[in-house]
């Protein structure tokens, strides 16, 4: 009994010190409509390789409500104020009392600096409704707009699976804003402020103990060279197609381009989604990164992979001859007449069909497997090792497979049955084989740095000290010797500067460029132009590749664009004045063929 | 219902219940649903009668409280003591069942749900079982807590349902049952004073353990080792062995409190605790919670804001505020003499319980009278004294106040069930 009367004792005097001695909570219930205000950290701002500004902040003004706090509006006044109509701030209040009627959302976003002076000024009027500064993105070189991405409105989705957001926050939607959204968001700050009932600030609340400063996000530099870069897309304009360029040395991509392209200064700000379903409904599909998500028969580009493999193998050597008859080939034509029997090299020079076609049959068919399934397996394997048929997920969205087809897939196409001869195709880079123009261009840094890559990637590395992620500094060997790499490279040098070398109009013998032309055929119309390109030789600082959709042969618009690109960013100019302007105006007609 | 209605006794019980206890109880209950209109008030449904509100629902469930009370009156009073064991073992299965099929919510899973709606909660329910269980036993003709065998066999009886609702998660309710102590002590539980002083002891040592850390702890204990040691020795005196032993214990008693707060407990609980203590802020969470709470209770001065004036209530600055915080308002609008008349009326209630306990015939309606004035008593004082920062936040609802369905009839019938025996045992004098 005692136990009882002490406890109630103890609550009233208790009680009497909280209600009636200790004015202090009186005080605090007086300005205790408390506002958590968030305050948003600088998102990390992009440079290139070079610290040249790609991506920075600007300072836009986020109209929020608490609606449960929201009384006695004057809609009138305050729909001439905010320029909208009644219709819409029923609308908007709804959908804030439908998240939350005591947490605060956006009522109007992006209010620009000018409109923002006005309103505050007359806002305290009305209350429940405050201002929260917000940043949005500027693009300056407005170049890049794929590999930059872009970021917009919290999705539900997201909001529910990640409490760190709230309804109106802005995170990465695409590209490396997506992909490094964590780094780059910073940490939310947070300002808790006593308000009257009149709409005023009364200060800090327990004296801003409970406050956090924001921390910002941490900045990011790519690899990519913006001039380059620029340069790219404008060799690009009026054709469809990507060109991909990458340090071998390191796997960072030097440029990447995807054409058509767009304006990253477009998706920004309160139009973004009308301009977004605008770029989505554009029938050459901008929006789309076609360096990653577009597959394509890689032509005799190829004949690097299956000649590596051929001599890997022990199928061939260098000095293996396999005949030639020029257009009367059987069973694959040749489009040179080059007479005679070329050997390995000469091959390559010449982009000869029915030497790879040997090369691969002799490869699969190579006694040492015990059968053409085995050694098809083998062969298989040694392209997915080079970085074909797979992603290499890095920082980069979207990634596609491409496609090395496996034995299973070919015992369905044929019912088991199935030779050499059925998927002789392969050997030049056609039938079923696909790949992205990332896997190529990789293929072409492997070649340069004879036998090796980095999984190609986007950033160089963090404002801080912060290591990037390891896959992307993890050296990945081929599993083809040196000495086979070798003897590949010199025939690609021999491409330009050999008499038949298909890309002979292009050398300049400073640049020491390497590469290989392609002319795929395919199923979408005109063939593809392609080709793949490293330089210079020694000492390979640029590993590229380059399609130019349904523009013809290989020579014609990839090799000029690869060996211009070269040239920019080797010398930093371009003397080939004449080229580049053919470049630049050259326009494939694409709409016409559809 | 004929066998269970006593026609004989029931106009006499009726007239025989003690109403001062029943008057309390009303003045509780219709301060409770004012409080829940007043801290859920909402404009667009002015009525507090509003059927769609949660102060409608509360008179709802009032009524049905009333009902089932009433209805526990009209019963024979002899069928509960034969009735006590059956209605615990239906109520153990009850708790098995939840553990099995229940709805978690707010981190607890302590519901059932019976369809259309209804969702009952048996751990509201498992404390008055357990006091007619402890009830029952100990009134058994060889039963003496001086023994061992019925000593264990009690304890068994409270801790099996204690360990059932810890494992919904529900530690609130489960420190409701540490309340039997209280039972024990007046029943003689030897050593009974001995304990008490042991828990106030093993408490400090918990709150200095977490406060002045281990390491402090044991520096402390040591040099208070050295000091008692160095009197036994000078002095001569007896029972060096108990006090070497004593403090043995302690040191082990501060190793497993650091261990069991940062290996055992969860994560909320640690908060809670160290929030309470002061060791850390928590301002959107626990700390939060009790800061506002305080804010609100202060703010009402000597005479309360009104009723319906509350602005603390409107903004819904204290979450929960018509269950677990509904103290908040009753301080808020009411001001300290709304608070002071609520903490009277609860003392009142459990001084009248007492008495009316001692004054029974039967071992059963005791033990019961005490079992339940604990219960009562344990959720008073730990709700209340979360609401104005004495104790650590810890869900359990204020009796008869709270929101909640399950909550109020299970109190209501655990208090018409004393009033019964009561009048019964009146009614034969």
């Amino acid at each position: 009994m005692g136990v009882f009367i002490a406890v109630g004792v103890i609550f009233v005097i208790k009680l009497f010190m909280l209600q009636v001695v200790d004015r202090h909570y009186k005080q605090l219930a007086d300005n205790n409509a408390l506002r958590f205000v968030t305050e948003y950290p600088a998102r990390g701002k992009v440079y290139d390789r070079n610290g040249e500004l790609l991506v920075y902040n600007e300072a836009v003004y986020d109209l929020m409500v608490v609606p449960k706090q929201a009384k006695d509006i004057d809609t009138v006044k305050f729909c001439q104020l905010l320029n909208i109509t009644k219709e819409s701030y029923i609308e908007r209040m709804t959908a804030a009392k439908k998240f939350s009627s005591i947490k605060s959302s956006v009522f109007l976003a992006q209010i620009s600096k000018e409109d923002y002076a006005h309103i505050a000024e007359l806002l305290r009027r009305f209350p429940g409704f405050y201002f929260q500064t917000r940043t949005i993105r500027h693009y300056p070189n407005a170049i890049a707009a794929h590999t930059l991405g872009d970021i917009g409105e919290v999705s539900p989705a997201q909001l529910e699976k990640d409490d760190y957001y709230k309804q109106g926050d802005y995170v990465g939607k695409s590209g490396i804003e997506k992909f490094y959204e964590e780094e780059l968001r910073g940490v939310k700050g947070l300002k808790v402020l006593m308000v009257d009932v009149h709409n005023r600030e009364m200060g800090s609340y327990m004296d801003g103990e409970l406050d956090r400063d924001p921390s910002p996000g941490k900045d990011i530099y790519l690899g990519m060279d913006a001039n380059l870069q620029a340069y790219g897309e404008q060799l690009m304009q009026g054709k469809v197609g990507s060109v991909v360029a990458i340090e071998p040395a390191t796997g960072q991509i030097l440029a990447f381009v995807s054409s058509p392209t767009y304006d990253p200064n477009l998706l920004v700000g309160r139009q973004r989604g009308v301009r977004y379903k605008e770029l989505q409904d554009d029938p050459m599909k901008p929006l789309i990164n076609r360096a990653v998500s577009g597959t394509y028969p890689p032509g005799s580009t190829f004949k690097t992979v299956v000649g590596l493999i051929a001599l890997q193998s022990n199928s061939i050597t260098p000095n293996t001859v396999f005949s030639c008859n020029g257009p009367g080939s059987v069973p694959i034509k040749c489009t040179h007449h080059h007479g005679g029997a070329p050997d390995f090299a000469n091959a390559i020079m010449n982009s000869c069909n029915p030497y790879f076609y040997e090369a691969f049959k002799t490869t699969i068919n190579n006694s040492k497997f015990g059968g053409v399934k085995k050694g098809y397996k083998y062969w298989k394997d040694m392209t997915y090792k080079m970085g074909l048929g797979h992603t290499f997920d890095t920082d980069i969205p979207y990634e596609k497979n491409g496609l090395i087809p496996s034995v299973e897939y070919y015992d369905k196409m044929y019912n088991g049955q199935w030779n050499a001869l059925t998927i002789r195709s392969l050997g030049i880079g056609q039938g079923e084989v696909l790949v992205t123009p990332l896997q190529l261009a990789n293929i072409a840094a492997t070649i340069a740095n004879e036998g090796f890559y980095y999984p190609p990637h986007l950033i160089k590395c963090f404002g801080d000290t912060t290591a990037i992620p390891e896959v992307m500094t993890t050296k990945i060997v081929t599993g083809v010797e040196q000495r086979h790499y070798q003897t590949i490279k010199r025939g690609l040098r021999t491409v330009f500067n050999g008499p038949a070398g298909t890309a002979r109009r292009l050398e300049v013998p400073e640049l020491a460029q390497c590469g290989k032309t392609g002319t795929a055929q395919n199923p979408h119309g005109a063939n593809h132009s392609l080709f793949i390109a490293f330089a210079p030789a020694d000492n390979p600082k640029i590993a590229m590749s380059v399609i130019v959709e349904n523009s013809g042969y290989g020579a014609t618009w990839a090799a000029p664009i690869a060996s211009l690109m070269i040239e920019k960013y080797l010398t930093g100019e371009v003397k080939r004045t004449d080229l580049e302007q053919r470049m630049f105006e050259g326009k494939i007609n694409y709409l016409k063929e559809r | 219902m004929s066998y269970g209605v006593n026609n004989d006794t029931k106009n006499e019980t009726i007239g025989k219940v003690d109403w001062v206890l029943v008057l309390i109880y009303l003045a509780l209950v219709l301060i409770g649903w004012f409080s829940i209109f007043s801290a859920k008030y909402d404009e667009m449904h002015p009525s507090i009668f509003d059927m769609s509100q949660v102060y409608g629902k509360q008179l709802v469930w009032i009524g049905v409280a009333l009902l089932l009370g009433f209805i526990v009156l009209l019963l024979n009073a002899k069928l509960f003591k034969p009735f006590a064991l059956v209605f615990y073992f239906l109520v153990l299965f009850a708790l098995v069942a939840v553990l099995v099929y229940g709805k978690a919510t707010k981190g607890a899973t302590s519901w059932i749900d019976l369809g259309g709606g209804i969702k009952f909660q048996p751990s509201e329910f498992a404390k008055m079982a357990t006091a007619l269980a402890v009830a029952y036993y100990l009134d058994g003709n060889d039963v003496k807590l001086e023994n061992r065998r019925s000593r264990l066999i009690t304890y068994a009886f409270i801790i099996a349902p204690m360990l059932l609702v810890l494992l919904q998660n529900d530690t609130g309710s489960a420190i409701v049952f540490v309340s039997f102590i209280f039972v024990l002590y007046r029943e003689g539980l030897p050593y009974g004073g001995f304990l008490m002083v042991c828990g106030v002891l093993a408490a400090l040592i918990f709150v200095l353990t977490l406060v002045w850390t281990q390491k402090v702890m044991y520096i402390v204990l040591g040099s208070l080792f050295l000091l008692c040691l160095l009197f036994y020795i000078l002095t001569k005196k007896r029972g060096i062995g108990k006090m070497i032993t004593a403090f043995v214990f302690m040191f082990v008693m501060v190793f497993s409190v650091h261990f069991v707060f940062y290996n055992v407990l969860q994560d909320h609980q640690r908060v809670r605790v160290e929030v309470l203590l002061g060791m850390k802020e928590d301002p959107k969470g626990a700390g939060y919670n009790v800061h506002q709470s305080k804010i609100a209770i202060g703010s009402g001065g000597f005479w309360g804001k009104g009723f319906l004036q509350g602005t603390q209530t409107k903004y819904d600055f204290v979450p929960e505020q018509h269950t677990d915080f509904i103290f908040c308002t009753v301080g808020e609008e009411g001001g300290f003499k709304g608070t002071f008349v609520v903490v009277l009326l609860y003392v009142a209630m459990l001084l009248r319980i007492i008495y009316l306990a001692e004054r029974q015939k039967s071992t059963f309606a005791r033990v019961y009278g005490y079992g339940i004035a604990g219960i009562i008593f344990m959720h008073f004082a730990i709700n209340i004294g979360m609401t104005i920062g004495l104790m650590p936040v810890i869900g359990i609802p204020l009796p008869f106040l709270s929101y909640g369905g399950s909550s109020l009839m299970a109190f209501t019938i655990m208090l018409a069930v004393f009033l019964k025996l009561d009048a019964y045992n009146h009614t034969r004098l």
